[in-house]
């Protein structure tokens, strides 16, 4: 027992050494292949004044890991500044972004779950919807948008709308799916048992479908939060999305690093709440 | 909101720290009065009248202690009594304040992070809209399509947009018809054709065969003054060369990735091109057609006359803030209030050789062209009958073009006639001129013979 207990101990210590290798192996190469300056252009003093770095002293467009982090250092100091309607700090933004993606996202489970229990149960529905959800499963959750600003007719719902059209199909798959292959012994014993319909489907099937319902929701968010970028940088206003854009618009590839590298933690925080919830639920057969 | 506490207060300090003792500091005071109009005004009559009174009495007793030791003797009542005796307070306040009640003040106005939109945006930090009236904030937007949808949607109440696509969301191309006006341009020039620095020998257009060039939208002036160039070096621009739409902000990406070998782009694309290095200046647009009309101010007709009041006000702001930018001497400071990142969100050297007309060409010279980009809010019905005969030229309306009836009902010339009198700036005489596109006169009265009289078309 002991020995296996250090085992795992000097894995996961291992593991831990590697990848701070990766990482320092990584910063170090980056750090190298944009620190280089090229050759120094012989300008007019008066020219030069009106030209950016890049062009006067050939400095590399890519930015360093060392630019980077000290950007990276200015927002997290000051994540909430607000300097009018289209200059706000990253947390602001990341605020607009996750609000938008937790209200699609709980539309598509109130949506979803309840309508994933009826296909789930039912042979017919779940025949007759099939054609339906297949077709509009597939579909880029962005082309959805034109449509949806032009029906909604308000952008900030239209984003809504996208994040819930396209989370809502994992989740009913799965909890159809999970509804569908709930054992049939247990379902014979409630029946032996005279347990009402209501009854069945809370004390029964649900726990039982539970961990596959949960590995939907797990898909979803993810997602979610994959299309909100997208979304936000076509509508604009507000959101990490539109954080991404103005910056690109500023050719400021060190802020867009700054909010990829956000983007992807706060999705793997998402994930992770939702790994922790899938754990909640699961049962030992 | 400093400016219109109660001046009749003898604990409130009226020129403390700075001169006209609005702010903390002498440093803060004058960040503020070069980013502020000269003249900052609400619109509730007490307002007007504490600042019409602080001006007095700031006249009346230049040192603050003696004003605060008369107010403390006499009492602030007593004070204003005293001084309405030989100074009409309430008719300065009445002259200060003549305007008709707004049917809505808190208004949202879209732009494209470009200089073009440098009137609209302008406005804000440098308080035109404040002065008439209105709170407006001015909301950056992703790209035309966008700016359409939006404004369509009421989300913005007015927006910058193309000068060509009033026209075309009123006749229904590239989506449904709407009635829509346009009752101002904002600039005039400001655009240039930029190419990739590999190309800088090839500077004879012959030459660009097979070329991938972009241009902002397909209705925009970019579209059709790119085509007319090319033309009229006979590059047919549908067969010889690639023209696509692309959003400003990837414009200088894809240059630099070699996606396109050029584009005709409105600033301050062509200058960041530069700037960093990806590119050169090949010409301006002013050199195809002088005084040419790029983005405009446009609002929808519903807007117009649901809330007419509103909607004079937010024009003449527009107006007001057109005329400021038209000074030289003013431009350096416009370039530093609409660099930040909360507007144009670029380096402010990049804006400035912009606005000043002194810039780098990307090929190692400083030029010196002041009307690179000039403002003038002025929309000739002229010119509107030219976009719609470039628009039938390339095959982008069909049938028969009503060329005057559209232009007048969409460019609002009559109107901007009105507000500028009203503003204190001359209109010009006629609502519609003449001009000459690569030394070829354009006679507004006839078009269709204008569209004949070209070589490659696709009508």
């Amino acid at each position: 027992m002991t020995i296996q207990k250090a085992n795992a101990m000097t894995l996961s210590f291992r593991a831990a050494v590697v990848s701070i290798l990766i990482l320092v192996l990584f910063l170090g190469s980056w750090h190298l292949a944009t620190s280089g300056t090229g050759t120094v252009q012989q300008m007019d003093p008066e020219y030069a004044k009106l030209m950016g770095l890049t062009a006067t002293q050939g400095k590399s467009a890519m930015p360093g890991p060392l630019q980077v982090g000290a950007t990276l250092w200015k927002h997290i100091t000051n994540p909430f500044y607000d300097n009018g309607p289209n200059d706000k700090g990253l947390g602001i933004q990341l605020a607009y972004s996750i609000g938008r993606v937790v209200l699609g996202y709980l539309l598509a489970v109130i949506v979803a779950i309840p309508l994933g229990f009826l296909i789930g149960m039912s042979q017919l529905m779940s025949r007759a919807l099939d054609p339906f959800i297949q077709v509009l499963k597939p579909i880029s959750p962005l082309a959805w948008m034109p449509l949806a600003l032009y029906t909604i007719k308000d952008s900030n719902y239209s984003a809504i709308f996208v994040i819930f059209i396209c989370s809502v199909w994992p989740m009913l798959i799965n909890t159809a799916f999970g509804v569908a292959s709930v054992r049939k012994e247990w379902l014979n014993v409630a029946r032996t048992l005279e347990v009402g319909a209501f009854k069945r489907a809370f004390t029964v099937i649900l726990p039982a479908a539970a961990p596959t319902i949960l590995t939907g929701m797990r898909i979803s968010i993810g997602i979610a939060w994959l299309v909100i970028v997208a979304a936000e940088m076509l509508v604009g206003g507000t959101g990490i999305g539109y954080f991404v854009w103005n910056e690109w618009n500023n050719l400021s590839i060190t802020n867009v690093i700054n909010a990829i590298l956000v983007i992807g933690i706060v999705g793997m925080i998402l994930d992770q709440l939702l790994a922790r919830a899938a754990k909640l639920v699961t049962y030992p057969e | 909101m400093s400016m219109f506490n109660n001046p009749f207060d003898p604990k409130r300090r009226l020129t403390s720290g700075c001169p006209c003792g609005q702010h903390r500091s002498v440093e803060e005071h004058d960040r503020a009065s070069q980013l502020q109009a000269q003249e900052v005004a609400g619109s509730e009559d007490r307002r007007y009248e504490n600042v019409v009174a602080g001006a007095v009495l700031r006249a009346m007793f230049p040192q603050d202690a003696a004003r605060r030791a008369f107010l403390k003797s006499v009492g602030s009542a007593t004070a204003l009594a005293a001084i309405s005796q030989f100074f009409p307070l309430s008719t300065a306040t009445e002259v200060f304040a003549q305007a008709k009640p707004l049917e809505k003040k808190d208004l949202k106005v879209g732009f494209i992070p470009i200089t073009c939109a440098t009137p609209i945006i302008m406005a804000k930090p440098m308080g035109f809209y404040e002065k008439h009236g209105l709170n407006v904030d001015v909301i950056k937007t992703a790209g035309w399509a966008v700016v359409r949808d939006k404004t369509i949607n009421k989300e913005y109440d007015a927006a910058h947009m193309l000068s060509p696509m009033p026209l075309a969301i009123t006749l229904g191309v590239g989506s449904n018809p709407i009635p829509y006006t346009m009752p101002a341009v904002e600039n005039i020039n400001g655009q240039a054709i930029t190419l990739a620095i590999k190309h800088k020998d090839k500077r004879d257009p012959k030459s660009w065969k097979g070329f991938k060039f972009a241009v902002p939208f397909d209705y925009s002036m970019h579209n059709y003054l790119l085509r007319y160039y090319l033309a009229e070096h006979g590059i047919d621009p549908d067969t010889d060369v690639q023209i696509r739409a692309v959003p400003p902000p990837e414009m200088v990406a894809n240059l630099r990735a070699d996606n396109i070998d050029g584009f005709l782009a409105p600033d301050p694309v062509n200058q960041r091109a530069v700037y960093d290095g990806v590119g050169f200046i090949h010409i301006l647009s002013k050199e195809i057609w002088d005084r040419h009309p790029c983005c405009a101010f446009a609002a929808s007709q519903e807007f117009v006359k649901g809330s007419p009041n509103t909607y004079a006000a937010l024009l003449k702001a527009i107006i007001d803030a057109t005329a400021f930018a038209t000074k030289q001497e003013n431009r350096k400071q416009i370039a530093e209030a609409i660099a930040p990142a909360n507007y144009l969100n670029q380096p402010v050297t990049v804006v400035e050789q912009v606005l000043t007309g002194t810039f780098a060409d990307g090929l190692g010279n400083v030029k010196k062209v002041p009307d690179r980009i000039d403002f003038d809010p002025f929309p000739y019905e002229s010119f509107a009958v030219w976009i719609l005969t470039q628009m039938k030229r390339w095959g982008q309306i069909k049938g028969e073009v009503k060329y005057a009836d559209v232009a007048k009902q969409v460019y609002l010339a009559t109107d901007t006639t009105k507000l500028m009198k009203e503003v204190g700036l001359t209109p010009p005489a006629s609502t519609s001129k003449s001009f000459v596109v690569m030394g070829k006169t354009f006679d507004p009265s006839k078009p269709e013979e204008y569209i004949k009289s070209f070589k490659i078309k696709r009508t």
